[in-house]
């Protein structure tokens, strides 16, 4: 099995083919389709486009086991896979929770059964999410899904006593928590559905403060430094996170000892909270979309490394889940498929991360905190072909009914986006596109 | 007007003096001793309503009634969502029985706006959530505009309106009909029970708000005081009933601070003793059970403008 792609631009740089053989790159440079390599069983022109490492999405909903109508492990990774996503860590607020090692070795065999992208679960911090006692945490590390990371997603380990012993007993494994930060007494969960603001007064919608994302992860990262741990902070949101991070990381940095890491999702780049003036529960996402300042804040923290890595929070619901007044409707866009668009076209296009940049923030940072191995390498000789070949110059109208997700709840329908995935190769097979 | 009544901003001041014009026809109907007009002789009404509300559902049975239409009472509370059905699939399956209006109220914000969405029949917000309540702000105006003498009247008056205004869809509504009726709006109450975001939003909209009920009492020409929901208490939005009473109610030392006959008003039920005082409720000034006859006469004109159709409006 071997496959030439020619002409690609790497990582934004100038054009070269890279060569693969029997899933692992084995050559790089201009002269690979000059010379001796002609009988090659697959040859992609890749003239005017970027290669990639395969992206590695840090945080997936896929709602297997219990809601199979919504998504199953194998539509979320023929999703990731469209989206140029090779890896995928699933949550573990399924149902049941991924609590176990039985649960969490479960979900990957499903992933390999799918073979469309490696699917790594997600342990939950604690039993069932909820916040009392610790799940089976080295267990799940020792099974054979390898689980490093750990989160009640949906859920703030809110207790800041469990948090600490979480943070402490990860340190054993190198493991990381993954935070969820709401404080639920200034945000409920469910009720607290719109960002707090003039349009949530206006609106009558029960307000999600950003100060109650804010009081979090402020207290987390003080619990890092003390326990010499490493946390990160699942989907920040607003610009006061982001000016804890960047005092956290500054300190950090300084210790030596501690680590904190932080991501941010597409739609948290690109939409802004005035979106639900209709009450349209396809905009209903957790934490809420804010207003354009936090935005702004974001990109520039995406930008320089404050914030280090996109991920989607995919989170595909079935209609009938959606089609509720606005405050009962379910939490959750989809994001698989458009992120990398997403990306490009508020990052890439406007001149704030070259291709390099969003290598980093998607595949190279994603991986490694994540302690993923055969992910987020670079392109080069001997090392696994996970790539994605992206169209940086191709413009579409995105569709909800072409989507792979079994789910339609779309943020991004009808929205034109520049910049588009044109295939992905898991280990040298192509698992979507051309 | 607008297909629906969903929110006070689907209305126009036009839109709402040809409302008020047809109220006060409707409210001479209510004189007689055969109370029916045929106007909706054959259309059918649904009073779809998932959160109880006798008051506000009675008073739109009996203006649908009054038009001749058929008023078709259904309680959807706990019905679908407690089966999984979504809000989508019940009122299309509610109004594909062949209806030619939907009254609906919903415990949640924005719900009348949703199903509007979904449906080609004319759609009443009889209040969602915390949102609006566009029926009980146009009664409210319309009877300080007769108070205060007929039409036009409520243009460079002040009107406060006083208490929980975070949770209050009548605010919300009243605010907007308020100003499009050319009355100025200071708004009272504790910092506490202030919406997200007032500040801008009173800027934007040309309102003002207050924390002093004292100061703002006499420089009015009428007052608004909303209902205190009881399991507010509960929410840390204010300490005892006492001490709301002592800052916000209208109690009777409070009511020598009106000025003489400035209309008192009250969207009901009313906790008598805690945000206003019988005293107050019982007043010469007090407008309370006209709020309710006008009710009748408001819901009236706004089914005859939105289902009697083209040729009759
Ligand atoms: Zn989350």
């Amino acid at each position: 099995m071997s496959l030439l792609i020619k002409g690609a631009s790497v990582l934004g740089a100038e054009p070269t083919d890279v060569y693969v053989e029997n899933g692992v790159i084995s050559a790089v440079g201009r002269a690979v389709s000059a010379g001796e390599r002609v009988e090659t069983d697959t040859v992609v022109d890749a003239d005017g486009l970027v290669l990639l490492p395969g992206l590695v999405d840090l945080h997936t909903h896929l709602r297997q086991p219990g809601r199979e109508d919504a998504e199953t492990v194998s539509s979320g990774a023929a999703a990731a896979a469209a989206g140029g996503f090779t890896a995928v860590l699933a949550m573990a607020n399924t149902s049941p929770v991924t609590d176990t090692a039985e649960a969490a070795v479960s979900v990957w065999e499903l992933g390999r059964e799918a073979g469309l992208a490696d699917v790594f679960p997600v342990g939950a911090v604690t039993k069932a999410l909820a916040g009392e006692e610790l799940a089976e945490l080295s267990l799940m590390n020792r099974s054979r899904a390898g689980v490093r990371v750990f989160s009640d997603d949906g859920r703030c380990v809110s207790d800041p006593r469990v948090m600490r012993r979480a943070l402490e007993y990860v340190k054993a494994f190198g493991g990381v928590i993954s935070q969820h930060s709401q404080d639920p007494s200034l945000a409920p969960y469910g009720s607290a559905c719109c960002h707090e603001g003039e349009l949530s007064g206006r609106l009558g919608l029960p307000g999600w403060p950003g100060v109650a994302e804010e009081v979090i992860v402020a207290r987390d990262v003080m619990l890092a430094r003390h326990t010499g741990s490493r946390v990160h902070v699942a989907h920040a949101s607003t610009a006061g996170t982001v000016e804890v991070l960047r005092w956290a990381k500054a300190q950090a940095e300084k210790d030596g000892t501690w680590a904190v890491t932080a991501e941010v999702t597409p739609h948290h780049l690109l939409l802004t909270t005035d979106l639900l003036a209709g009450y349209d529960p396809t905009f209903k996402v957790n934490p809420p979309l804010r207003p354009a300042e936090d935005v702004e804040a974001l990109r520039a923290a995406l930008a320089d490394g404050t914030i280090d890595a996109v991920a989607t929070d995919h989170a595909p619901h079935a209609r009938q889940d959606k089609e509720h007044a606005f405050v009962d409707a379910a939490f959750g866009m989809l994001g698989l498929e458009e992120a990398l668009s997403v990306v490009s076209t508020v990052m890439v296009s406007s001149g704030l991360m070259d291709w390099a940049a969003v290598a980093r923030a998607m595949s190279f940072t994603p991986a490694r905190i994540a302690g993923l191995e055969g992910h987020g390498r670079p392109i080069e000789v001997g090392e696994p072909a996970n790539l994605t070949l992206v169209d940086p110059a191709a413009t579409y109208l995105v569709d909800r009914d072409r989507s792979l997700s079994l789910s339609r709840n779309n943020p991004w329908h009808d929205r034109k986006l520049t910049g588009r995935v044109v295939s992905t190769y898991l280990r040298g097979n192509r698992t979507f596109g051309g | 007007m607008t297909r629906h009544l969903l929110s006070i901003d689907d209305v126009s001041a036009d839109d709402i003096a040809k409302l008020f014009a047809t109220a006060a026809e409707m409210h001479d109907v209510q004189k007689r001793e055969v109370k029916k007009l045929p106007a909706l002789r054959g259309r059918t009404v649904i009073n779809l309503f998932f959160e109880d509300s006798t008051r506000t559902r009675s008073s739109f049975e009996i203006a649908g009634k009054w038009l001749s239409a058929d008023v078709i009472n259904l309680s959807a509370k706990g019905s679908s969502a407690s089966k999984g059905e979504s809000l989508r699939d019940t009122v299309l399956t509610v109004t594909a029985m062949g209806v030619d209006g939907l009254v609906m109220r919903h415990s949640a914000s924005g719900a009348a706006h949703q199903v509007a969405g979904w449906l080609d029949i004319p759609v009443v917000n009889a209040g969602d959530g915390m949102h609006e309540h566009p029926t009980q702000a146009l009664l409210d105006c319309y009877t300080l505009q007769r108070q205060l003498g007929g039409p036009g009247s409520l243009e460079g008056k002040r009107i406060a309106i006083v208490g929980d205004l975070t949770h209050s869809r009548v605010f919300r509504s009243n605010v907007k009909a308020l100003g499009k009726l050319g009355a100025s709006v200071v708004a009272v109450a504790p910092p506490t029970l202030m919406p997200a975001g007032i500040a801008e939003w009173a800027k934007a909209d040309g309102f003002a708000t207050s924390y002093d009920l004292d100061a703002v009492l006499p420089e009015v020409d009428a007052v608004m005081m909303l209902r205190v929901q009881r399991e507010r208490m509960s929410g840390g939005y204010f300490p005892t009933s006492r001490e709301y009473t002592v800052g916000y109610g209208l109690t009777r030392p409070r009511l020598g601070l009106l000025r003489d006959g400035a209309p008192i008003l009250h969207p009901g039920p009313m906790n008598r003793g805690l945000e206003i005082s019988p005293e107050a409720a019982d007043a010469a000034s007090s407008r309370i059970l006209d709020q309710v006859s006008a009710g009748v006469a408001i819901r009236m004109s706004v089914l005859y403008h939105l289902l009697a159709g083209e040729e009759s409006a």
